[in-house]
């Protein structure tokens, strides 16, 4: 990992050629560094790290920050094979506008991350995250025609009464075919 | 479809299927064993079969002694040579693999035939958790086997909620009748021959005993109304 | 009874079959078929979906369709206090349960700054070994199965069985054993469990010796495997895949050489690395590297050293049952501990570690409170898929059902 100053460094590169607007914070916690950037610039951001050397996207995951604003963050892990470093940038989008560029596809600041493809559309089916330009952005966990993202922290964590020789003549019993909508709880 | 149920006999106090009429009470003390409840046997002193008369009677003595040789060969025949459907979903499926193993051989029992098709199976183990995607699915390969046809729900997952009561998750029960539950996360070898023996057990002794007894649910079965198709049509 | 009268376009999609049409040579048409290797089908490893389009008897495209065994564990794992998700987190790679186990507890141990003792680390190195080897020896079973050799399946079962009882041995289970907690192992090793693995190391490199002689000698999987879709190093890179799969194509990426976790750097074992980078590398890999973890484990059983198996802290870690009886600070701490459980300050770690496929992460976000805030598994079978209909577009449907089975998915570790 890059340590403090490290960071630092990077940071304020970043500072300079994206502008100064474009990295909002870095942190430095239990060795590990993230640099927090602002959601428009995220694709140019992450082009200017893999000219240092990042080259390897690990990771692309959802948080959800409830109840502090804006909710709804996006972490990208990348990966320095060679020095065998690893940096963190996060962005983070509020529910009521959460429009991220999807960095899958290639596009005019260099190749895209294709490592992002099914790791953005999980994000946007259990977070909600519309990932723009994204080639195939639909459910890929729950069935596509579910309502609501499961993951977020306002979702029920949802669940069945167990069935139990007592109270099954109570249950919806058989013929009743699951999948869709959630289920209903039993009576 | 219709799903004909029995009249209950009495008016609002629950009653066990075989319209014998159960303390709900004394269930509760001695937790009695769901079998027996549905089995009718004695229960605390009650000589329940001693209560039972005319239809009820008849029908007792059917289902604890098998009046044809005939269909006691057919039976032990069946129980003998299940083929498991090679189904598996999760982690139960791990164990499900270690029980057709060298050590916990499934085979010494008749079982090793696992069909991918389930037009040519006739056990269905559910091994492992159910999601709301694939439960339609599992439903479709339910409806796709032939009679006789029989389920094993396997671990806890699908049989109750197991560890992840939660969103994604269906109860088999919910969509489609399970013979046998075998509990455990995942359950050994062991526990899984167990739940298959007591399987064989039930179709060996009682081939009618089977889950639309107990929902209920004679008449359902799917049979063909017998327009033959001409071969080469 | 009729079934709803809205179908959802997606719904309706599932129901056709579609058939396009495709150029092939003057004025005539080959007809591109699409073919649904659906949710059950026996070489699919799991509830994994494909819909594969087909000109003839070779792949055109391929379009995995995942979440037939999607179980909300991330989710189910807010609920939780940190020592109660351990069980949850480990069904998600149902195969290899230490090594969820040991991303998330390693991730936590990170967040509180706790230190695991030395030999509660190399106990650590010896179960993960062992699942390691426990998993390819499940991959080799499946795969050997789908490429139609059934006895070699059956060869896995017995020697798993032997790890099997190694880990019945030291937790009580199977599988799924819980063993790794936050802060050390659950429980010192029972006597007679070094000498039971010891017996096992012993005849394990001769096992896999069979094996390989079994298949390494027959030409049927030779020529399956040869050549078969390969994959270069960059576009695997560019795809995020690791593993066994990375190592197959000639780059040699090891967590446990690049940045060791849990005493990795005492010990000394090679990585395994192929040069093509087609179905027979990647076996070839998988293989060799149950001899190097047989190595490892064998090294770890020679300088297991003395000391406590869980950390001392009490803030953390249960303590011992007889303590309780005389202490009254631990019978507090026993009682905050499995009641509330332990706080952890508030932040967030990325903890990466080798697993059978791949890099395995564990994201966990702590809010300060005893329930982690989100815990996200970076499972490696969900990157390496994409990378499937790379592999296999333009060869033939075998030659697809040969490198899904090298490719090694696990469905609980994708669907999470």
């Amino acid at each position: 990992m890059p340590d403090a100053t490290g960071l630092e460094l990077i940071a304020n590169e970043l500072r300079e050629s994206e502008g100064p607007e474009a990295i909002l914070s870095t942190l430095y916690f239990r060795g590990r560094a993230t640099l927090e950037v602002a959601p428009a610039k995220i694709r140019s951001v992450l082009a200017s790290l893999r000219k240092r050397g990042y080259k390897s996207m690990m990771s692309v995951h959802g948080v959800d920050y409830y109840p502090h604003e804006p909710r709804l963050g996006v972490h990208y892990e990348l990966l320095d094979m060679v020095e065998v470093d690893r940096i963190t940038v996060s962005l983070r989008v509020p529910t009521s506008a959460p429009t991220v560029d999807s960095v899958t596809p290639a596009g005019a600041d260099g190749p895209g991350w294709p490592t992002a493809d099914h790791q953005e559309r999980e994000i946007y089916d259990m977070f909600g995250v519309v990932f723009a330009g994204h080639p195939d952005l639909r459910r890929i966990l729950m069935p596509e025609d579910y309502e609501g993202h499961p993951q977020r922290r306002d979702f029920p964590v949802g669940g069945e009464p167990v069935i139990f020789t007592y109270n099954e003549h109570a249950s919806q019993g058989i013929g009743t075919v699951g999948g869709g909508t959630p289920t209903e709880s039993l009576r | 479809m219709e799903i004909k149920r029995e009249p209950l006999p009495r008016g609002t106090q629950p009653a066990g299927p075989r319209g014998i009429e159960i303390d709900s009470s004394a269930l509760r003390v001695s937790g009695h064993d769901s079998q027996e409840l549905l089995r009718g046997a004695e229960l605390h002193g009650h000589n329940a079969p001693a209560t039972l008369e005319g239809k009820e009677l008849e029908r007792y003595v059917h289902e604890r002694v098998l009046t044809t040789t005939l269909e006691k060969a057919v039976s032990w025949g069946r129980s003998n040579s299940f083929f498991p459907l090679a189904f598996g979903l999760a982690c139960c499926a791990m164990e499900q693999f270690q029980t057709a193993g060298p050590r916990m051989d499934i085979a010494r029992f008749g079982f090793e035939a696992f069909r991918a098709s389930p037009r040519q199976a006739d056990l269905i183990i559910l091994a492992g958790r159910v999601s709301i995607k694939m439960a339609p699915i599992i439903r479709r390969l339910y409806d796709q086997m032939l009679e006789p046809k029989w389920a094993i729900s396997m671990g806890a997952c699908c049989s109750s909620m197991g560890v992840f009561n939660n969103y994604a998750l269906v109860p088999a029960d919910k969509f489609m009748p399970i013979d046998v539950h075998v509990p455990g996360c995942p359950p050994r070898p062991e526990g899984l021959m167990h739940g298959i023996l007591k399987l064989r057990k039930l179709v060996q002794d009682d081939p009618e005993a089977g889950w639309r007894e107990r929902y209920g649910a004679q008449g359902t079965e799917e049979i063909s109304s017998g327009t033959q198709v001409e071969p080469g049509a | 009874m009729s079934p709803t009268d809205q179908i959802s376009e997606y719904r309706r999609r599932e129901q056709s079959i579609t058939l396009s049409q495709v150029e092939s040579g003057e004025d005539t048409h080959d007809e591109l078929l699409t073919l649904n290797f659906g949710p059950h089908h026996p070489a699919t490893h799991g509830v994994l979906r494909l819909l594969v389009t087909l000109q003839g008897e070779v792949v055109r495209s391929i379009k995995p369709v995942i979440g037939y065994v999607h179980t909300g564990i991330e989710k189910t794992a807010e609920d939780k206090a940190y020592w109660k998700a351990i069980p949850v987190v480990e069904r998600m790679d149902y195969l290899s349960y230490y090594f969820n186990a040991m991303a998330y507890v390693g991730a936590v141990e990170t967040l509180l700054e706790v230190e695991v003792p030395k030999r509660a680390q190399y106990l650590r190195v010896i179960h993960l070994e062992l699942n390691r080897i426990a998993s390819h020896l499940i991959w080799l079973g499946t795969s050997a199965l789908d490429l139609g050799a059934v006895s070699i399946f059956l060869y896995c079962l017995r020697e798993r069985e032997l790890i099997l009882d190694l880990f019945e041995m030291s937790s009580g289970q199977r599988m799924h054993t819980r063993y790794f907690q936050v802060g050390g192992v659950m429980e010192d090793i029972p006597p007679g469990f070094v000498k039971k693995a010891r017996e096992f190391t012993k005849i394990m490199p001769a096992r896999a010796n069979q094996y390989r002689a079994i298949l390494d000698a027959n030409q049927i999987v030779l020529q399956r495997l040869r050549g078969t879709c390969p994959l270069d190093a960059e576009t695997l890179l560019g795809l995020g895949v690791t593993g066994p799969l990375l190592r197959a194509a000639g780059n040699p990426w090891d967590l446990r050489k690049a940045a060791p976790y849990s005493s990795y750097e005492d010990f000394d074992f090679k990585i395994p690395v192929g040069t093509v980078g087609d179905n027979y590398d990647r076996f070839a890999v998988r293989v060799a590297e149950i001899y190097e973890s047989v190595k490892i484990i064998d090294q770890a059983l020679d300088g297991l050293p003395e000391g406590p198996h869980i950390t001392e802290d009490r803030k953390v870690a249960l303590p011992p049952r007889h303590e309780l009886a005389t202490s009254m600070e631990a019978l507090i701490h026993h009682f905050k501990l499995v009641t509330e459980g332990f706080r952890v300050p508030p932040g967030e770690i990325y903890n990466p570690i080798e697993s059978p496929r791949g890099e395995l992460a564990c994201f966990v976000r702590s809010d300060g409170s005893s329930k982690p805030a989100r815990v996200h598994m970076r499972d490696p079978s969900f990157v390496n898929l994409q990378a499937l209909s790379h592999m296999a577009e333009g060869s033939y449907i075998a030659d697809m059902i040969a490198t899904l089975a090298m490719l090694d998915p696990i469905l609980g570790g994708i669907d999470r």
